[in-house]
């Protein structure tokens, strides 16, 4: 493994001493995908601002390429990143032509500055002309994706980028970054979306409150939670599957009134147990191994306070009305630092 | 598509001033009030006011003005009196008003509009989002800081330029042919326009874009930068009870006094940038 293109070491970050980060450390390999989960005001956008420079810390380090991104090679960092903000942040007076013009001399592209190729990339060539204003939300965000890409930047940080987006807009952002990550590029998304991040994620960083919870590959992460695997079983009479909880091989059980959720030491005990669950008399509908979902994850990690719930259970809904609960307090606290 | 490795060396200073000056092009919000301000002040009032003292030759009318000549200091008078020495007192007034009384136009346009472009120019990026752009960005934050000066000044000043012109042509039409041709610009209007007002143009906008950078928001900018403009006002003061002008050199002196404390004033307000206000937080550090 080479050098990471972004390493945070025990970055510290407060706005009018309220913390917006807090000792988080992570690094991101080049080519991949990396994305920083959490709930608002977690501190992920204030991560990918000191990545850039555009915000110093105040206690820890940050390497960009291996430089300091808040020092005098802050402008070479810069040069190779592109950022998609949370809002668009165009110029809403100008056309669209304007604004990728105006990127274009900022990165210093010359007069072949790929910019019709850019907007054809995102669908938006034929509102060039048009004065920004007059588009609609997702052409803004497709207008800042093209900027963001124009001078193809080896690294690539979207903050919620599909925030408030139709699902065509949505799709177009998800597909730039399976196109960026195919062609070697490094990108950083932030989101608190975890259906956007599944499945794209090389790596996740679990943010609150500013500090890493848990960071690493998602199916890494869900043996570090989950280090047994997880078989869903649900039959025509689901008390009949209550014996599953006394076989051998079966380390946990939970059943909320539905399907059974089961963890066994191996999946080669399934079929022991399916046919003890037959022998019984049980008539059983489904039997499937569970992989835990990236929501899950999320929901257990946060509510780490108590055990972490079998996958797929019932229990985590309860949590995640917590989550969403300090979710919002925290994303006020920082808001509010900020201002 | 491919890496583009271009050169380095050009400033973005005057992409990011383009930029700015682009959007205010394009708003005829801004616009339309510019370009009737500066009519008003360097074509319509003093066209009206000097026609009515050389044509309708109201007496009284002439009297009541004539005894504000009588406030500029002894040589200024006597410059009057040497340049049209038989003419009537309307006259000698319309001169004395040309020269002297209308100083203030010179200061009061430009100051108007720069002070209203430089007021909203950052706190206006932080406004609309355009900041989070301008800050990962790789402009440096001089680069940003000069660009936006730059892009507050020359409205304001081209308007000036463009209107003395103007001015000029109004006056020496209406009193020129009373007073033996065409005499205005006199030399310390061009000492006014192009030495004294531009510094004292850059120390308001040096305090002007620090308050943009470090306020909430547009209108408190605007709020402020009324405050700032003192210095301005002073300058037309001087001029217009003929104190700049009347001893030999001290618009020179004043002049060179005033880049002075621009360069000061500039060098402090670039410190005022940085990427931290343009996205909108506070207390970055450095």
């Amino acid at each position: 493994m080479g050098d990471p293109v972004v390493e945070l070491r025990s970055v510290h970050r407060a706005f009018k001493g309220v913390v917006a980060l807090e000792d988080l450390s992570f690094a991101v390999q080049a080519g991949t995908v990396t994305v920083l989960l959490g709930p608002n005001g977690a501190g992920k956008t204030t991560a990918a601002r000191v990545i850039t420079g555009a915000l110093r810390c105040d206690g820890g380090s940050v390497r960009t390429f291996g430089l300091d991104p808040a020092g005098p090679d802050g402008t070479d960092v810069r040069r190779r990143c592109g950022v998609v903000a949370a809002k668009p942040a165009l110029y809403d007076r100008l056309s669209g032509r304007d604004n990728l013009v105006y990127a274009a001399r900022l990165y210093r592209l010359g007069p072949r500055a790929p910019v019709e190729a850019s907007a054809a990339r995102f669908g938006i060539a034929d509102a060039l002309d048009l004065r920004v204003g007059g588009y609609s939300t997702g052409m803004k965000t497709r207008l800042a994706l093209a900027r963001a890409v124009l001078h193809d930047p080896e690294l690539l940080l979207l903050d919620e980028p599909t925030s408030g987006l139709d699902p065509e807009s949505s799709h177009a952002v998800l597909a730039l970054i399976d196109d960026m990550a195919a062609g070697g590029k490094t990108v950083v998304m932030c989101t608190h979306l975890l259906l956007e991040a599944e499945g794209l994620a090389d790596q996740v960083v679990m943010l609150e409150g500013g500090r890493n919870l848990l960071s690493g590959p998602p199916d890494d992460l869900v043996r570090r939670i989950w280090p047994e695997p997880t078989v869903v079983f649900d039959a025509e009479d689901r008390a009949a599957l209550d014996g599953l909880a006394g076989l051998p091989g079966v380390t946990g059980y939970s059943r909320d009134g539905g399907a059974a959720v089961v963890t066994v030491e191996d999946l080669a005990r399934v079929p022991d147990l399916v046919a003890s669950l037959a022998a019984a008399g049980a008539r059983l509908t489904k039997v499937a191994p569970h992989e835990p979902t990236l929501e899950e994850l999320y929901f257990a990690v946060r509510n780490a306070g108590a055990a972490p719930s079998a996958p797929g259970a019932g229990s985590r809904f309860a949590g995640a009305a917590a989550a969403a609960a300090a979710a919002g307090m925290a994303a006020s606290s920082e808001d509010e630092a900020a201002r | 598509m491919t890496a583009l490795s271009p050169p380095r060396t050009r400033s973005l200073t005057w992409t990011i001033a383009g930029m700015d000056l682009r959007q205010l092009w394009q708003s005829p919000d801004f616009l339309v009030p510019m370009m009737v301000l500066a009519a008003l002040f360097f074509v319509f009032l003093p066209a009206m006011l000097l026609l009515a003292i050389t044509h309708v030759h109201s007496t009284s009318i002439v009297a009541k003005i004539s005894s504000s000549l009588d406030l500029l200091p002894k040589n200024v008078q006597s410059q009057i009196a040497a340049r049209a020495p038989h003419a009537s007192p309307a006259v000698r007034t319309s001169y004395a008003l040309a020269v002297y009384l209308f100083a203030p136009l010179a200061v009061i346009v430009p100051m108007t509009i720069s002070t209203a472009v430089g007021a909203n120019c950052l706190v206006g990026e932080r406004e609309k989002g355009t900041g989070e752009f301008l800050a990962h960005s790789p402009a440096t934050e001089r680069e940003i800081y000069t660009g936006k000066l730059i892009a507050s000044l020359l409205p304001g000043y081209l308007t000036t330029v463009v209107g003395f012109g103007l001015y000029s042509l109004v006056v020496d039409l209406i009193v020129g042919p009373q007073v033996g041709g065409w005499f205005f610009p006199t030399s310390n209007w061009w000492i006014l326009m192009f030495w004294v007002v531009p510094p004292f143009l850059a120390i308001t906008l040096s305090v002007v874009l620090r308050l943009s950078a470090r306020v909430k928001s547009a209108a408190a900018a605007q709020q402020a930068s009324g405050l700032v403009t003192l210095p301005l006002i002073l300058v037309s003061y001087g001029v217009a009870s003929g104190g700049l002008f009347g001893v030999g050199g001290t618009a020179i002196w004043v002049g060179l006094v005033a880049w002075g404390a621009a360069a000061y004033g500039l060098l402090r307000g670039a410190q005022a940038v940085k990427r931290a206000r343009l996205l909108g937080v506070e207390g970055d550090l450095g």
